[in-house]
């Protein structure tokens, strides 16, 4: 392969590099209104009396909505495809406020300081209501968080403040519990952590002078935003075009529908342009955040350390509303479930409602929850039946041809897919990562120093796309120097995504990667995609784009021989090559076919859809040194080898890994959102929410294991999400071999290891 | 209120409301490389230099500025093309969403000039004060590193 597996500059470098107007907000718009909101302070209550008359009589202020300028219609802001698998639970402002932060009217100004004074000048009394902030309290509590709805099919039992409930069962788990050498039972749990990505959720809209409704707004998933929001603003879609500009990272996080829905709403009003970005401060506690999870683990084993059986129970708390409230929890499952052979498995997974803000889609999407508990297990158990915890994950890993019989069970909101797995480099991947991080030596070092060292693993796999459902399509046309068009409804949300499609539509044409023009994600000029998310771009997009090359190709030797008047021909090096010898060139195919002979555009479509979803693996590796004075831990180093099928950019591929590292460790070390008695966030800025600096990055070493997945495009797997499963696990892991403390409830802290180690009360 | 400072290299006269920041000032003005994620100094996406200091614009008012010398990565921008920083960082693959760029760049310029050879632990320090939430720091440390060594490569070969 000439272009795949190379590393090709991005595509969209040197605009990058030289800092050029390229993302949402870099461009002015003349007569703009800046949107601020006014936040519930409050975790559970209704308003009993609300006057905007200070507020709207402001001078500068245009406009200001509360939730009686909106008809009261339910939906969801998950941005997922049609019908959406989460509750329809929220209205676009509310007369009932069920988490500090949930929005109580809109202001719309000249300038962001009037919007936020005129905001203040609101006036809002509220009855106060007993809120629940525990998800061990919300099932049967006589508080009910979201009493009113009852019709919804993707609402599990609202009165009993259960938003979602996942059930699975595959054979006889007692009478395999009861016939195990083994029983294990433990307990873990996962802190609210956040996306954090540096640029905040940013939105323009204004109306092009058709009157059509324009927004360009930092989003994953441009066709959902077009689609929810002529939905909840009784809008014509025909008449909404969305931009998808640079994106400022997003991991999650922007494919919440967050303020698009509202901007567009006050331009329709006002015909007039809108900005609406939000602070930091806000981030923290009106975006989304990554769903807390408590997960109890069963597990039973034979006498040869085959696992027998896997109980799994999920209580996962969806704050006040349920985006993604069913999906995560299915994924924790089926992820977690999808690594090893267990012939007995029985999951029951709940998803309820508390007065805390709303989690939604987080790179990982629950599988790093559930792999926490599951790998920290395993290695408890290896560690109390005194055997290699490499060893032990070895025995029951699944085999290439094996069934994975949770695919079928658990889908995306409904039944899944049979599944079969291709290709499995988890046993390279485990061991390869044992020789980099020198695991025979380094384990069980001795234990009197202050400062112990200790190493620690943890396997993990993902998914490649949601199976049957994720869908994209692209449009491919040729232009008169060979050069190629590349039209994509696919996001880009900073991983690079743009330059990985063009490199697969480079190879199958037999171009050079320069030559492919990449326009992304606009819902007038592009196809539809449903959007950058559980990991999907290069499997299914990059599927698209492959089948449409191969179209294209099709096209240029056919008109190619057509110009050569010969019947047998091939493609060689950008020339149609006739038996003869006689050859043309792509260029002079083109040209000819623009302007004189058999006159067309060669120009191609594909859409790709997908009933398999490939798991790539990882094997993370963890070094770290306990203070067993301080309680201080610090990560040395980690080792993070990935099976991503072929890869198709490995820099690009390396750096998704790199920074997967620190958002993980973060989650286990760092980063940790908390909430006061009340519910009000203690935690909204960078200065109190620590995400790992330059400065705080361990030794970082990352490899990939080869293997060639035949359904996904050129042999390639999913690589965005999978990286982030293992390093919190394998951290925790190593503490334990460190200091013998075992943590399961993260972040780790140095008072909880002081406390395990018998210093603290 | 009307400011003069050196903006880039050139005469700059700023007319800038009380209370106005270096970062509203300066994107207003269409120097939109300069980049914005706090607001309050955390997160560096606003950083400029400021006498050949890396600081954050958004804690900065303009009428601060009398007589100083304020530059963004316009003023390190070729025409065409990219400077062998910029270089390093593509051809290491140092830019993922590229939103952290602009302000690393500036950091790692800024630097060069009290150590025109800087060492992995000055580099890291000088990326420190950037937020990154996409690379992990991994390989704009690496570009950085990259780049002192082609350097001292062009020079020999002249
Ligand atoms: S915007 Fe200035 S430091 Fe964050
Ligand atoms: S590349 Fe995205 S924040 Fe640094």
């Amino acid at each position: 392969m000439k272009v795949v597996g190379k590393n090709t500059v991005r595509v969209d470098g040197i605009a990058l590099a030289k800092g050029k107007a390229v993302f949402a907000d870099d461009l002015q718009l003349p007569d703009l209104l800046h949107l601020k909101l006014l936040y519930s302070p409050i975790a559970h209550g209704r308003i009993t009396h609300i006057d905007t008359t200070k507020a709207a009589a402001l001078p500068g202020v245009a406009v200001v909505l509360t939730h009686r300028d909106f008809p009261p219609h339910f939906y969801t802001t998950a941005g997922q495809g049609y019908p959406e698998p989460s509750p329809r639970d929220m209205l676009i402002l509310n007369p009932v406020m069920r988490y500090v932060g949930d929005k109580v009217a809109v202001v719309a100004a000249e300038t962001p300081e009037i919007a936020q004074q005129a905001a203040d000048l609101i006036e809002v009394q509220f009855e106060e209501l007993p809120a629940i902030f525990d998800p061990r309290d919300a099932i049967d509590n006589p508080v009910v968080i979201h009493g009113e709805i009852s019709d919804d099919p993707f609402l599990y039992d609202p009165r009993r403040n259960i938003a979602a409930r996942v059930t699975a069962d595959l054979g006889d788990v007692d009478e395999a519990f009861h016939n195990s050498v083994h029983v294990f039972e433990r307990e873990y749990s996962t802190p609210y952590v956040q996306h954090a990505h540096i640029e905040p959720h940013i939105t323009l809209t204004w109306l092009d002078d058709h009157e059509r409704l324009v927004i360009r707004t930092a989003t994953q998933v441009p066709f959902h935003v077009r689609r929810i929001v002529s939905e909840v603003l009784d809008f014509p879609l025909h008449r909404i075009r969305v931009i998808k500009p640079r994106i400022g990272g997003g991991f999650g996080g922007k494919q919440e529908i967050l303020n698009e829905e509202l901007c567009a709403a006050v331009t329709l009003k006002t015909g007039r342009p809108v900005r609406m970005e939000m602070t930091r401060r806000e981030e923290f506690f009106a975006a989304r955040s990554r769903h807390p999870e408590i997960v109890k683990l069963k597990i039973g084993l034979d006498a040869d350390l085959h696992i027998t059986a896997i109980d799994l129970k999920i209580l996962e708390n969806c704050g006040a509303y349920g985006p993604h409230a069913l999906t995560v929890m299915s994924v924790t499952a089926q992820k977690t479930l999808s690594l090893y052979k267990a012939p007995n498995i029985r999951l029951h997974a709940d998803a309820v409602y508390t007065n805390l803000p709303v989690a939604g889609a987080y790179r990982g999407y629950g599988a790093p929850q559930g792999f926490f508990a599951l790998e920290s297990m395993l290695d408890e158990i290896a560690a109390d039946l005194g055997v290699d915890p490499i060893e032990l994950r070895e025995k029951n890993l699944f085999s290439p041809g094996d069934e994975i019989p949770i695919a079928r069970i658990l889908g995306e909101g409904r039944e899944g897919y049979e599944m079969k797995l291709n290709t499995t480099g988890m046993t390279r991947c485990l061991q390869r990562g044992a020789e980099l991080i020198g695991w025979g030596e380094r384990r069980g070092s001795e234990k009197t120093a202050v400062c112990r060292r200790g190493v620690g693993v943890a396997a993990a796999c993902q998914g490649s796309g949601i199976p049957g459902i994720d869908m994209a399509a692209v449009f491919l046309k040729m232009n008169e120097d060979a050069s190629f068009n590349l039209q994509t409804g696919a996001t880009d949300l900073g991983t690079g995504a743009d330059t990985v499609l063009a490199q697969i539509a480079a190879e199958t044409l037999g171009v050079p990667v320069e030559r492919i023009i990449v326009y992304a994600a606009d819902t007038d000029l592009t196809p539809f995609d449903t959007g950058a998310y559980a990991s999907s771009t290069t499997f299914v997009s990059g599927g698209a784009v492959k089948k449409a090359a191969e179209k294209l190709r099709a096209k240029i030797l056919s008109q190619g021989k057509l110009l050569l008047n010969t019947r047998r021909a091939e493609i060689k090096d950008e020339f149609v090559v006739a038996e003869n010898g006689e050859k043309i060139s792509f260029g002079e195919i083109c040209s000819r076919s623009l302007y004189t002979d058999n006159q067309r555009q060669l120009m191609a479509t594909a859409s790709h859809m997908s009933y398999d979803s490939p798991p790539p693996f990882n094997a993370t590796f963890a070094e770290v040194t306990v203070d067993t004075e301080t309680g201080l831990v610090r990560v040395e180093k980690i080792v993070s080898v990935t099976d991503a099928g072929q890869v198709i950019n490995p820099p690009m591929a390396e750096g998704q890994v790199e920074g997967a590292i620190p958002q993980s460790l973060g989650m286990a070390l760092s980063e940790h959102m908390m909430f006061d008695k009340k519910g009000r966030p203690l935690v909204t800025t960078f200065h109190d929410y620590h995400i790992y600096t330059a400065l705080d990055m361990p030794e970082v070493v990352v490899e990939f294991i080869h293997t060639h997945e035949p359904t996904g495009p050129y042999g390639a797997k999913a690589v965005a999400e999978i990286p982030i499963d293992g390093p919190a696990p394998a951290v925790v892991n190593a503490i334990y071999d460190a200091c013998g403390v075992r943590i399961r409830n993260l972040p780790v802290t140095p008072e909880k290891i002081l406390r395990g180690l018998g210093k603290l009360k | 209120m009307k400011v003069h400072f050196i903006l880039n290299g050139k005469r700059h006269s700023a007319k800038t409301p009380p209370g106005e920041t270096l970062l509203e000032h300066l994107r207003k003005s269409g120097f939109y490389s300069v980049k914005h994620g706090c607001d309050e100094g955390s997160c560096g996406a606003c950083t400029v230099l400021i006498d050949g200091r890396a600081q954050n614009a958004c804690l900065i008012l303009v009428q601060t500025l009398a007589g100083k010398t304020v530059e963004t990565l316009e003023h390190f921008n070729l025409k065409q093309g990219v400077t062998p920083l910029q270089e390093a960082f593509l051809k290491t693959g140092a830019i993922q969403c590229g939103y952290c760029t602009p302000a690393m760049l500036l950091a790692l310029e800024a630097v060069k000039r009290t150590h025109p050879k800087p060492d992995i632990e000055t580099i890291r320090e000088a990326l420190s004060g950037v937020l990154c939430r996409c690379t992990g720091y991994v390989k704009p440390v690496a570009a950085a590193m990259h780049e002192n060594v082609t350097e001292g490569e062009e020079q020999t070969g002249d």
